[in-house]
């Protein structure tokens, strides 16, 4: 047996321990007392009140506005009225309707048995009843009803879970192009213009194709319109690094100016709307089990980058060219080629980054876009690849854009003002680029 | 101090005990090394004896478990690099540590510039300088770049940045490993100079030749493990690689018994620029061709050259009477030539992947269905050479980075030997590795005579090219100066006046 290497598991699985770490402490700074609302919790308050009440007594179930209120109260009427329960009113409104009704009872002079209501109304009954059965002495016995309250952080609830996997799927998925970029010691700066480049000319193309009422055809050659402009700039980036030899920073920065410039102008500056709502398809749409269709694709997009890097003979190319170029290209690897491809293909997920942007505000904006550069490789580096090249994982790209977005969205849920996030998220990147350092240093004291 | 005998007999450096362990591994088992005044100690061991371990040590980048430092019987502080300084050690390791765009001035005082009211005082500077090199015997111009000078005289400037920090005990690791034949003897004559100043120098080499010729006495170390300290003068060649190895080694180059038959590689009239002058050769059927000359005669010109690795301005390359096309390394290996590139760590190895990863870079096609690798297909063809090869290597998942100098040259090898290429060159194949890892090369190469192979074996180190070639080709000034028949009746004598001819023989 080989003794436990401690510090090559933290290493290995560092970024994904922060993660669980990240999730737990917002899990736990976000409990909250929940009032259930749900179909559920209304079955399980009739079976309550069934037990405790006997057919054709008199109950009012009162629930709050909304269309979540409006659902609990529908539900328990009708469960009430199956248990054989007498339903006088059921009111879903503000309190002043529910008083109205209560005094409306009163006047009548038959019985109340109960009040069913959800967390909100049975407080406001609770804090009310004594007052009125003062004034109508047949509501004095009144039982209230509320569904049982119960803790859970707001964090873990699934809708918020979903959420911030949709709010990071954009990042993420440009982040795995961006991952092979800098496996290669590379970099690429001009992906945030890119989405707004993207955006602008897939609005465009549908536009100028489908006029005032685009197919559905159309809109799919809007999208491949602007990943493939897209890929194409990639390529050109690809070449400029390459045959030019110019450092990918700066051919990168030239780009990123020009691609966001052309956006402007193409757009003329202004929005350019989609003139069919299913167009949002993509960025707003659940097709599949509930989930997100934006997650949906970066999760299949991650897998498949992962085997590509993995099991594929282009993905090893990537790694070696970033580990030592002259090694490669002298053991034959096409390192042009390889490098080509990798900006290639990050033009074309940042491509499809803006038809993304763009599904989800039906509309081409050119202002869309600013600073995700800088968002994309954040969540490269703190998933651990190094700037270095040769080193990285596409998996921990996912875990890094993952912890960016869960501390995004813990600090807005916590109510963190947007000034202090940036501190924060900014000592976090960097916290991450320590212990990247700390690593090589600890892997340097091994090797001796 | 009872009498001027014995102060002499004071040792300038004395290490005692001295242990140290990494993770996994006890790098260093109780060394002992004493050096004098005026001495040269030639620290002799194989690849991964400890050398570097104990030399990092006394330079401060390590911290010994156990062990005593004394510096003129005074307990040193070797604690830190800047303590070592401090305390009179300068090191100078095989990466020189200069900065390339700073003259030769500005290196030789960086981190320690005499200062008035913090401005630099340029002309202390230039004096102190001059000083140094008047010392040293070798007078470079001070305000050169240093990315200008040869990698000789960017040694000479690393020695005198130790002299400037006034160091009395001087390491040398690999000194010569960059350096020409003569560049060595110049590098020699400055160490007879030191010498004669009373500094003492630990000087760590492969090269045998020249411990016999330099070294005052010799400390071997063997795993980790002090062996023994001889004088130089008092043992043969032959007793040194015994100690070193732990066993006697017969001969230092292998015999071969091969048919040399019909011509395979045929190269005419290769020309790049002023580096590569029209060099035409011929390699037969299991033979190996020994090129060498100075540094900078243009041997691996030739050999990148022939490899695609740089573009020729012309010339013909013909394998087995079929004119090749070579427009990169691609094409070559392609075209079934492979390189082993004479700096493995920079040009033939990914330092940071593993050893199965280096091993298939070449060979990746043969290991894909549709692009995807077969992970165990590329396993079960490197555990064949790890076998073969006596690859000593943990797993084959090991890092490159973590391999000494001769497994790293062998994971090197073995993703060649997969690639099954007909015309094979070496390029120093055997720099830096230590006598037993070497003897191993040495069968593979005539191993692969035996397959048919056409061998071309660049080296600078001319007991090896002698020893190993069926013919010799002398390469200066970018021509071939000359061919030596039957080399191992030639004398190194013939192989210097050769290297330094500066008309090919044809005109």
């Amino acid at each position: 047996m080989k003794n436990f290497n401690y510090i090559q598991f933290l290493f290995d699985y560092g970024t994904l321990i922060v993660l669980v770490g990240l999730c737990f402490l917002f899990s736990y700074v976000t409990i909250e007392e929940q009032s259930p609302a749900s179909t559920t919790s209304a079955e399980l308050l009739a079976k309550v009140i069934k037990k405790d009440l006997t057919e054709n007594n008199n109950i009012i179930v009162l629930a709050r506005q909304g269309s979540e209120g409006k659902k609990f109260a529908e539900i328990l009427t009708k469960k009430l009225i199956q248990y054989g329960i007498n339903v006088h009113q059921t009111i879903v409104g503000q309190p002043a309707d529910a008083r109205k009704a209560l005094i409306n009872f009163g006047t009548s002079g038959s019985k109340l048995h109960g009040i069913a209501a959800d967390k909100h109304m049975a407080s406001f009954a609770g804090s009310n009843i004594g007052k009125i059965s003062e004034t109508f002495p047949n509501l004095s016995q009144t039982i209230i009803f509320q569904p049982n309250s119960y803790n859970w952080p707001n964090f873990l609830k699934r809708e918020n879970l979903l959420n911030v996997m949709k709010q990071i799927s954009v990042v993420a998925i440009i982040a795995i192009g961006m991952t092979m970029i800098i496996i290669t010691a590379g970099i690429d700066l001009s992906v945030g213009s890119l989405i707004a480049l993207s955006g602008v000319i897939t609005a465009l193309a549908i536009q100028s194709l489908g006029g005032d009422s685009p197919a559905m055809w159309h809109l799919w050659l809007g999208a491949i319109a602007g990943a493939l402009v897209c890929g194409i700039i990639g390529m050109l980036t690809g070449g400029l690094v390459t045959i030019f030899r110019i450092p990918a920073f700066i051919a990168t920065l030239g780009i990123m100016f020009i691609a966001k410039g052309l956006a402007f102008i193409f757009s003329e500056s202004a929005p350019i709307p989609i003139a069919n709502e299913a167009f949002g398809w993509l960025g707003r749409g659940r097709t599949f089990f509930g989930l997100p269709n934006s997650v949906i694709l970066m999760l299949t997009l991650f897998f498949l980058a992962h085997i590509l890097m993995n099991r594929t003979s282009i993905g090893r190319y990537i790694y070696a060219v970033g580990g030592n170029p002259e090694a490669a290209r002298l053991s034959g690897v096409p390192v042009k080629w390889v490098l080509v491809f990798v900006y290639t293909l990050t033009g074309v997920l940042a491509g499809l980054g803006g038809v993304m942007e763009a599904s989800l505000h039906i509309t081409g904006d050119p202002k869309s876009g600013d600073l995700v550069e800088l968002k994309v490789i954040a969540a490269v580096v703190v998933g651990g690849t190094s700037l270095a090249g040769g080193q990285g994982r596409i998996f921990g790209t996912l875990i890094g854009a993952f912890i960016i977005a869960v501390i995004n969205n813990g600090m807005n849920l916590t109510g963190i003002e947007s000034h202090m996030q940036k501190v924060i998220y900014g000592s976090v990147i960097l916290i991450a680029v320590l212990i990247d350092q700390l690593k090589i240093h600890l892997m340097k004291l091994k090797k001796y | 101090m009872p009498n001027t005998d014995a102060a002499s007999k004071i040792p300038l450096l004395r290490m005692r005990g001295i242990r140290k362990s990494f993770p996994g591994v006890k790098a260093l088992k109780g060394v002992d090394l004493t050096l004098y005044h005026g001495e040269v100690l030639a620290l002799l061991g194989e690849n991964g004896a400890g050398k570097s371990t104990l030399i990092k040590i006394l330079g401060g980048a390590h911290q010994p478990d156990e062990g005593v430092i004394e510096i003129n019987n005074q307990p040193a502080n070797v604690s830190t690099p800047q303590a070592s300084q401090a305390s009179g050690i300068g090191i100078i390791y095989q990466e020189f540590n200069l900065i390339p765009f700073l003259s030769v001035r500005e290196n030789i005082f960086l981190g320690q510039e005499p200062k008035f009211i913090s401005l630099i005082q340029k002309t202390k500077e230039e004096i102190i300088a001059k000083k140094l090199f008047d010392r040293i015997g070798i007078k470079i111009p001070i305000d050169t770049e240093c990315n200008a000078l040869s990698v000789a005289h960017q040694q000479i400037v690393e020695i005198a940045k130790t002299l400037a920090q006034d160091a009395r005990i001087i390491v040398m690791d690999e000194p010569s490993a960059a350096l020409s034949p003569r560049e060595t003897k110049g590098l020699f004559k400055v160490i007879k100079e030191l010498k004669s100043q009373g500094i003492g120098i630990i000087y760590i080499s492969h090269r045998l030749d020249e411990i016999f010729k330099i070294s005052d006495r010799i400390t071997f170390l063997r795993d980790g493990q002090y062996i023994d300290t001889l004088k130089t003068k008092e043992i043969s060649r032959n007793k040194v690689i015994e100690l070193m190895v732990g066993r006697s080694i017969k001969n230092e180059f292998p015999k071969r018994n091969t048919n040399i038959g019909e011509t395979r590689l045929k190269v005419s009239e290769l020309s790049q620029g002023k580096r590569v002058q029209k060099v035409s050769f011929e390699i037969k059927s299991g033979e190996v061709v020994g090129l060498t000359g100075l540094v900078g005669a243009g041997r691996t010109e030739t050999a990148r050259l022939l490899f695609g690795a740089e573009t020729k301005d012309s010339g013909d390359i013909e394998l087995d009477g079929k004119l090749l096309s070579i427009k990169n390394p691609r094409d070559a290996i392609q075209q079934n030539i492979c390189l082993l590139t004479e700096d493995r760590k920079s040009q033939g190895l990914i330092l940071t992947q593993t050893i199965r990863e280096n091993f298939s870079l070449p060979n990746l096609l043969q290991f894909c269905s549709w692009s995807f690798i077969r992970k165990k297909d590329e396993s079960e063809a490197l555990s064949f050479y790890v076998d073969q090869i006596k690859m000593k290597i943990t797993s084959t998942e090991q890092i490159a980075n973590t391999l000494s100098g001769g497994n790293q040259q062998k994971v090197v090898l073995s993703k060649w030997l997969q690639r099954n290429a007909e015309v094979i060159i070496f390029d120093e194949p055997t720099r830096g590795i230590d006598v037993g890892a070497k003897y191993e090369i040495y069968q593979l190469i005539n191993q692969l005579t035996k397959k048919g192979k056409a061998i071309l074996m660049i080296s600078s180190e001319l007991p090896e090219i002698l020893g190993m070639s069926d013919r010799v080709l002398v390469m200066n000034e970018g021509h071939i100066t000359g061919e030596i028949q039957n080399p191992s009746n030639a004398t190194q004598e013939d192989v210097m006046r050769l290297a330094t001819k500066s008309k090919p023989t044809s005109a």
